[in-house]
């Protein structure tokens, strides 16, 4: 029997605002143990939250870039559980009515390209973290780290549209690359900053009503999400076909076993007891935020490849892998707008060099010269990487280098009329053999003129050169 | 008036006594701190008494003075505040032996008003047990007398602020009102209490038992006190998303104001129940009679699902506080159980052990209510029925000005009475709860005593932020009813 899968994913995603969502203290990373709380985030009695503003525009402009429709009215509510990390036993978390619905966003798939629907949206703060026995030096017990209490978090829940893992991971990739792009979230997996969690059930092909579902946890990269994806639908299948069923459970994927594990079965879910938060008022977006929020959204990866593969005339491919990235594409449009002879050789060009583009230590000056150059012949392919070599450890400009270091080539025919004649008047056995058919001689030719010039020959022009002279 | 006791004048007196350099703080808050020393050992007022603090406060009080600089309205008078307003460095229990040794690094906003204006901060009065009871029985402290009768309740679970006051061991003081916490023991002992509109106050620092309830008001001995420490501790504050940003107006102001043509409505349904006694009907008859007598016009309204609000506050309030109160788990601070081995054991231990009878009962109710399969015919179903008590208030509130009530269906009753059997103790909030529910504003004025020479209290509410109406009637009817102004008792 055929089976398909179906995979519904949820992101975490945390806001890249300065302060945490319910208070003033920093949401940044890497602070030491509970330097970033205050009275709020770690539940002393008596206070209260209030709602940042940043946030609430953050995940609007969330909402607007994945054609979501903000609603006027969302509700704030407590999910109560006990945990140490969870100074308030209680998280305070969007429930019943989010500031977002019904939106989608295009993924390109083997088959072409496809629509994911967005179920909602919603705002939450996230828990702070425990540290264990042994896990650093002089740990005598557990102990809790409150800083990343109430650090906002955004979850955005899509439809269960994706049927294979690849669609998962284009889904994932296009939906953090639009986050990153908004400039609303870092995008960091390694930091939790972008965290996934994946609903997955297998049907038989054709069926229309779902399976049972798992729904699988730890996942922090795309690949491992693609992994745990792979991985848990061949186990379904498996279970099915060996006449099993699979239960309703949560699992946890372990990267270095390349398995998901039973966490705990439905029936041990705990019951969060959700009820608004009498704290918060609720909150009313109207219109005209709304609009003017639209205004702030920048051109997104979707519409930014199309642009760049109709503007430029470069492959969808080429314009793909610029535009995962934003700095990447503009640094690319930089470079091509000071030289706009080949786009794909600036295209492959700023690709190439993307590390040092993103650390600020190359100018779109550098790759516009390096690309012009080898396009007029001054330098050869291999001086212009070497040239770019120079720029990144000395910090000189490209054209200062290339004079310096005498990399100019002779492209000038004339020039190079005078060496030609007299290598061919050094061989005339082999000028003989080539007129008589052997062809392949040319190259012979070429080397013996290339080192006569001591590198500084245009190989083309020399090329061009001797079929002439030889024709 | 030269022969009254220092103790017994009133706040605005003696703050004018102090401004006016006739009495220095010292002076002042020393008596009342020997007050303390020999009174409370009977009455249990304070939880936790501050004699060198309170002294040196007032020393600087008086040196800033001495120096021509007044921090405020309030400078070098002594109150003191109900312990559930957190207290930067002083010991804020809420009552409840989970909080037995926790010193808030903050003050509450009522706290810091208090301060700002100029007080003197005597002491933190004793409680119910986060605020959940009506005698101050469940305060793990042990009960605060009523200081008219001492084998009587004050009240609760303002019970250590309003007796306090009565009993002039301090000018007067802050309690919290979440379903008739200010009203119940104002008029047990013979003060003055003020449930303000929902929003009036900042609730930032209070600890919070039911946070859609809970409302901070003042307790005083006279309605001008009341008002004035009202505009004190009133007006935004942006640490409160509940708080609402709308002008404080001079409620001082309004308490001579005169009520002629005042429409003071009679909601039927609070009059027609058995549980009213003969002597409190009669009491709030005289207060009546004060009003109509000044002109005020009397119109008979009904607030129909009256009888549902009882029912729709155990709901609404246990649950809340079964989430406000999940954070004491020992975890970060506040009384933790020794001897556990895990996690588990420690956190059901440190609760078992850190809170009292009446607040596991309380959050037993609300966990249940909010339970997946119950949520809907418990919390849901309330919620609807308080809209529609909401409703019943604004369409009141279109025939009346204000509406006249008893606030307490009895007289105080004696220690033990109702300690076992809650749902009795339940009902001498009968009369203050729906106004929690509605939001509305509302006040307990003392309108007489009962044979056996236990106060009375007359309860007017009005509609949302419309205190002033409340201090105009309340005014009136204090200028009518003489009134002894502090409890018969002596050191």
């Amino acid at each position: 029997m055929a089976f398909e899968a179906v995979i519904g994913l949820e992101v975490h995603a945390q806001l890249s605002t300065r302060s945490k969502i319910f208070c003033a203290c920093s949401a940044a990373f890497g602070a030491s143990p509970n330097e970033n709380t205050c009275p709020v985030c770690t539940g002393m009695p008596g206070v209260l939250p209030v709602l940042n503003r940043r946030a609430v525009e953050y995940t609007i402009r969330t909402a607007i870039a994945t054609s979501s429709t903000v609603q006027r009215r969302s509700v704030f509510a407590r999910k109560n559980y006990f945990y140490p990390d969870l100074p308030k036993a209680y998280q305070i978390s969007q429930y019943e009515l989010p500031i977002a619905l019904g939106g989608h966003i295009d993924i390109e798939t083997g088959n072409g390209p496809k629509r994911i629907g967005i179920t909602r949206i919603h705002m939450e703060e996230d828990a702070g973290k425990l540290v264990h026995e042994g896990e650093f030096a002089g740990a005598q017990a557990s102990l809790a780290d409150l800083n990343r209490c109430s650090v906002p978090l955004m979850e955005i829940v899509s439809e269960p549209d994706m049927r294979t893992p690849e669609e998962g991971g284009a889904y994932l990739r296009r939906l953090h690359d639009i986050l990153v792009y908004l400039g609303v979230c870092d995008g960091n997996m390694e930091e939790g900053s972008f965290r996934c969690d994946a609903n997955v059930s297998v049907r038989p092909a054709g069926q229309e009503s779902f399976g049972t579902k798992a729904e699988l946890k730890n996942m922090n990269s795309f690949r491992n999400v693609e992994k745990a994806l792979e991985y848990e639908i061949r186990r379904q299948i498996e279970r099915i076909e060996d006449g099993g069923k699979v239960v309703q459970e949560t699992r946890l994927w372990d990267a270095n076993a390349g398995v998901t594990v039973a966490m705990r079965r439905k029936e041990e879910a705990h019951d969060y007891r959700y009820f608004p938060d009498p704290d918060l008022l609720p909150l009313i977006v109207d219109e005209s935020w709304v609009e003017e929020l639209r205004k702030t959204i920048p051109e997104l990866p979707a519409e930014k490849i199309a642009r760049l593969e109709r503007q430029y005339g470069i492959p969808r491919y080429d314009a793909g892998i610029l535009a995962a990235d934003r700095a990447l594409a503009d640094f690319f449009e930089a470079s091509a707008a000071i030289y706009g002879g080949n786009p794909k050789t600036t295209a492959n060009e700023c690709v190439h060099w993307k590390d040092a583009v993103f650390s600020g230590a190359l100018s779109p000056e550098t790759i516009a010269h390096a690309v012009e150059d080898r396009e007029r012949g001054t330098i050869s392919a291999t001086a212009s990487k070497k040239l770019v070599e120079l720029v990144l450890s000395t910090g000189k400009p490209f054209r200062t280098l290339r004079d310096e270091q005498g990399l100019t080539q002779v492209s000038d025919a004339s020039a190079l009329d005078v060496i030609v004649e007299k290598i061919l008047a050094a061989s005339p056995k082999e000028v003989e053999s080539y007129r008589g058919g052997k062809v392949g001689l040319l190259s012979f030719f070429v080397g013996q003129v290339m080192r006569e010039s001591r590198g500084k020959a245009n190989p083309k022009v020399v090329q061009e050169v001797l079929k002439r002279k030889l024709g | 008036m030269a022969n009254v006791p220092v103790h017994e004048w009133t706040l605005l007196e003696a703050a004018r006594k102090v401004r006016e350099k006739e009495i220095s703080s010292r002076e002042l808050t020393g008596a009342l701190l020997s007050r303390i020393e020999s009174l409370d050992p009977k009455v249990h007022a304070y939880i936790t008494v501050l004699p060198e603090a309170a002294m040196a406060q007032a020393a600087a009080c008086d040196g800033e003075q001495a120096k021509g600089t007044v921090r405020g309205p309030l400078h070098g008078v002594p109150v003191g505040l109900k312990d559930i307003f957190c207290t930067r460095g002083v010991r804020t229990t809420c009552g409840s032996g989970i909080l037995g040794n926790f010193e808030p690094p903050y003050d509450a906003c009522v706290t810091g008003k208090v301060l700002a204006a100029g007080a003197v901060l005597l002491g933190k009065h004793n409680m119910d047990e986060f605020a959940m009871g009506s005698s101050t029985e469940t305060s793990r402290f042990g009960p605060t007398r009523n200081p008219w009768d001492l084998s009587r309740i004050p009240g609760g679970s303002s019970g250590g602020t309003a007796a306090a006051v009565a009993a002039a061991m301090c000018f007067a003081g802050v309690g919290t009102d979440t379903g008739g916490s200010i009203r119940q023991p104002a008029s047990l002992c013979g003060v003055v209490g003020v449930k303000p509109t929902y929003g009036r106050v900042s609730r930032y620092g209070m600890i919070a038992f039911a946070s859609s309830l809970d409302q901070a008001g003042p307790i005083a001995r006279t309605v001008a006190d009341a008002a004035a420490l009202l505009g004190w501790i009133a007006g935004y504050d942006r640490r409160d998303s509940t708080c609402v940003d709308t002008p404080v107006p001079d409620y001082l102001a309004a308490v001579q104001r005169p009520v002629k043509g005042l429409r003071v409505g009679l909601p039927k349904e609070y009059y027609e129940g058995d549980g009213l006694s003969r002597e409190v009907r009669a009491a709030v008859e005289k207060a009546l009679k004060a009003l109509t007598d000044q002109g005020a016009a009397v119109v008979e309204v009904s607030l129909p699902h009256t009888s549902f609000a009882l029912s729709t506050y155990y709901l609404i309030a246990p649950a809340e506080a079964s989430s406000n109160l999940a954070r004491y788990d020992g975890v970060r601070y506040g009384y933790r159980a020794g001897g556990a081995t895990g996690l588990i054991e420690m956190m059901s231990r440190t609760r078992a052990e850190g809170f009292g009878e009446e607040v596991k009962r309380r959050i037993m109710i609300g966990t249940y209510a909010l339970s997946a399969g119950y949520y809907d015919a418990f919390y849901g179903k309330a919620q609807k029925v308080r809209t529609l008590i909401r409703a019943d208030f604004a369409r009141a509130f279109e025939a009346a000005d204000v509406l006249l009530t008893p606030t307490a269906p009895t007289p105080a009753f004696r220690l033990g009475e109702k300690t076992g059997d809650p749902l009795t103790m339940y009902l001498s909030d009968i009369y203050t709860i729906p106004c929690n529910l509605a939001g509305i504003p509302g006040i307990s004025v003392p309108c007489g005593l009962s044979g056996s020479g236990l106060p009375i209290g007359a309860q007017l509410l009005s509609n949302h932020f419309r205190e002033e109406t409340l201090f105009t009637a309340a005014g009136a009817i204090e200028r009518v009813l003489p009134w002894p102004r502090v409890a018969p008792l002596e050191g």
